[in-house]
């Protein structure tokens, strides 16, 4: 009896659940900024890389090279490492405007480095899951290689991978958390301090309830566009 | 064009011309030395086994594949010198695929519109006045706000027709485009070459149907093992083939004919 009574106390106190809600909404109102501008800056930039990463013709090699160093680095790099080189390293370098940005840009530009390289994937995937006779079709009709990609390739793929795009945008949207060892005073960083302050783990209920309540609307959103998707793949069918 | 160009367009000079042409699959040579002259307004149609080379030719034409010997000339246009444009070439030849390959995220209406919009600049209404009067014509106007999906094969490759000729070729390639379709729905599709074969439009078709090729070709080409084996008007390939692998090939293409 007692231990659950500890249990108790630790993690679901009532009275500290409402102590430390409004410090943590107001923290987790930073997750959300750095959330929604990350995955703008990713979906547009990933897109780019994705597209040059498949450019045809030995004159885009460099460049093709250039965005395959890019995603194996930053894939390859765990997220904090790279919030302490931005959060840490930039400021450093005084270099003007580089080096004076507000500690949440700091965290956007992290998020965006790695989740860019994720996503650039789901794209590429995407691309080359749409059939080459599309392309085929497209070039034939004297489309030139951009009109293709622009008007028949892209569309079709960005379709295909919604669902994992979403995936990855409940991945960010949780690991806005991890800017905060850089400083960034989002919900996490308060669920901390109000947890030494209260004595008991309550904050980081509090702040685990606000992830949540944005990530599982997402994950069944994702699963209703898969589910629209395969009935209609098995429509196809017949 | 000059008197004497015109005058080579009606058969002097042919409108395609393809000489010595060869092509590799890595080490599997499909194409060896293919030569075959086409006359304006005419039709050729192509007729051999599955992998003879019909469709790599078909493809070689509109510099889908890349051509690695030999030389095509197209209305006077070398297709095979590294210089040309390819874009505004291929808006002069239309190719009609197999497997239809419609665009299956955009309407029939902007299937057909996409490449003259883009590709020729003509504006939105107008673009969508002359698709919507070919539609007509083929009897599909009603379902230019559809979706690919929506269609049967025969009307998905009565649109690929369509969309090629928006953009105004003055050579059609098909290749196989009735193999996909279901028996019933092949008329429709036949139907509507014939009509364009009667209008005067040059064309090289590749076919399975022997019916069809000896009733509207100019000139039927036997192709077997990535060579032009044998070359003559319908009557003659048809009825008194020379080459014995002709006559072989036309037997077992009966036989599956009267057992289907």
């Amino acid at each position: 009896m007692h231990a659950l009574q500890q249990v108790w106390h630790s993690f679901f106190n009532p009275h500290s659940f409402t102590l430390a809600m409004p410090d943590i909404w107001a923290g987790f109102q930073i997750n959300l900024r750095i959330m929604v501008i990350a995955e703008v800056l990713v979906l547009v930039f990933a897109l780019a890389v994705a597209i040059v990463r498949g450019l045809p013709g030995p004159a885009a090699k460099p460049l093709r090279a250039l965005a395959i160093a890019y995603t194996d680095f930053f894939r390859g790099t765990p997220i904090i490492i790279v919030a302490f080189f931005i959060g840490f390293g930039l400021p450093g370098l005084q270099l003007g405007f580089i080096s004076t940005m507000s500690i949440v840009t700091y965290g956007v530009i992290t998020l965006t480095l790695v989740y860019t390289a994720y996503v650039t994937e789901v794209y590429r995937a995407g691309i080359e899951s749409v059939h080459a006779s599309q392309r085929a079709a497209a070039r034939s009709l004297g489309l030139t290689y951009s009109q293709a990609m622009r008007y028949v390739i892209v569309p079709q793929a960005v379709r295909r991978v919604i669902p994992p795009l979403l995936n990855d945008f409940v991945g960010l949207q949780k690991d806005t958390a991890l800017v905060s060892v850089i400083g960034v005073t989002e919900a996490a960083a308060h669920a901390q301090g109000l947890s030494t302050q209260l004595g008991d783990f309550v904050p980081y209920l509090v702040a685990a309830c606000f992830f949540i309540l944005i990530t599982i609307p997402l994950a069944r959103f994702t699963d209703h566009l898969v589910a629209q998707r395969e009935r209609r793949e098995r429509a196809q069918a017949f | 064009m000059s008197e004497q160009a015109a005058a080579a367009g009606n058969g002097n000079v042919p409108f395609v011309h393809v000489q010595g042409v060869s092509k590799w699959f890595g080490d599997l040579q499909v194409l060896k030395q293919i030569d075959l002259d086409v006359s304006e307004h005419n039709v050729v149609c192509l007729i051999g086994a599955s992998g003879s080379g019909k469709s790599t030719l078909l493809r070689c034409l509109n510099l889908l594949e890349h051509v690695e010997e030999g030389e095509i000339v197209v209305d006077g246009q070398p297709l095979t010198n590294s210089k040309i444009d390819v874009n505004a070439l291929r808006k002069k030849i239309g190719i009609v695929f197999q497997a239809y390959n419609l665009f299956p995220h955009m309407t029939v209406l902007q299937n057909v519109t996409l490449a003259p919009r883009k590709a020729l600049g003509v504006q939105r209404e107008r673009a969508d006045e002359y698709a919507r009067s070919l539609l007509r014509r083929i009897g599909l106007e009603e379902k230019a706000d559809e979706y690919p999906d929506r269609l049967s094969g025969g009307q998905q490759q009565r649109v690929a027709i369509v969309r090629a000729l928006a953009m105004g070729p003055k050579l059609m390639l098909l290749d196989e485009i009735t193999s996909a379709l279901d028996p019933q729905l092949v008329s429709d599709v036949l139907n509507l070459v014939r009509e364009l074969a009667e209008s005067g439009m040059t064309m090289i078709v590749a076919t399975h149907e022997m019916g069809f090729a000896r009733e509207v070709a100019d000139k039927v080409c036997f192709l077997d093992a990535g060579r032009i084996l044998e070359e003559g008007r319908p009557e003659q390939i048809f009825t008194q083939p020379r080459e014995p692998r002709t006559r072989e090939f036309l037997a077992r293409v009966l036989e599956a004919e009267k057992l289907g």
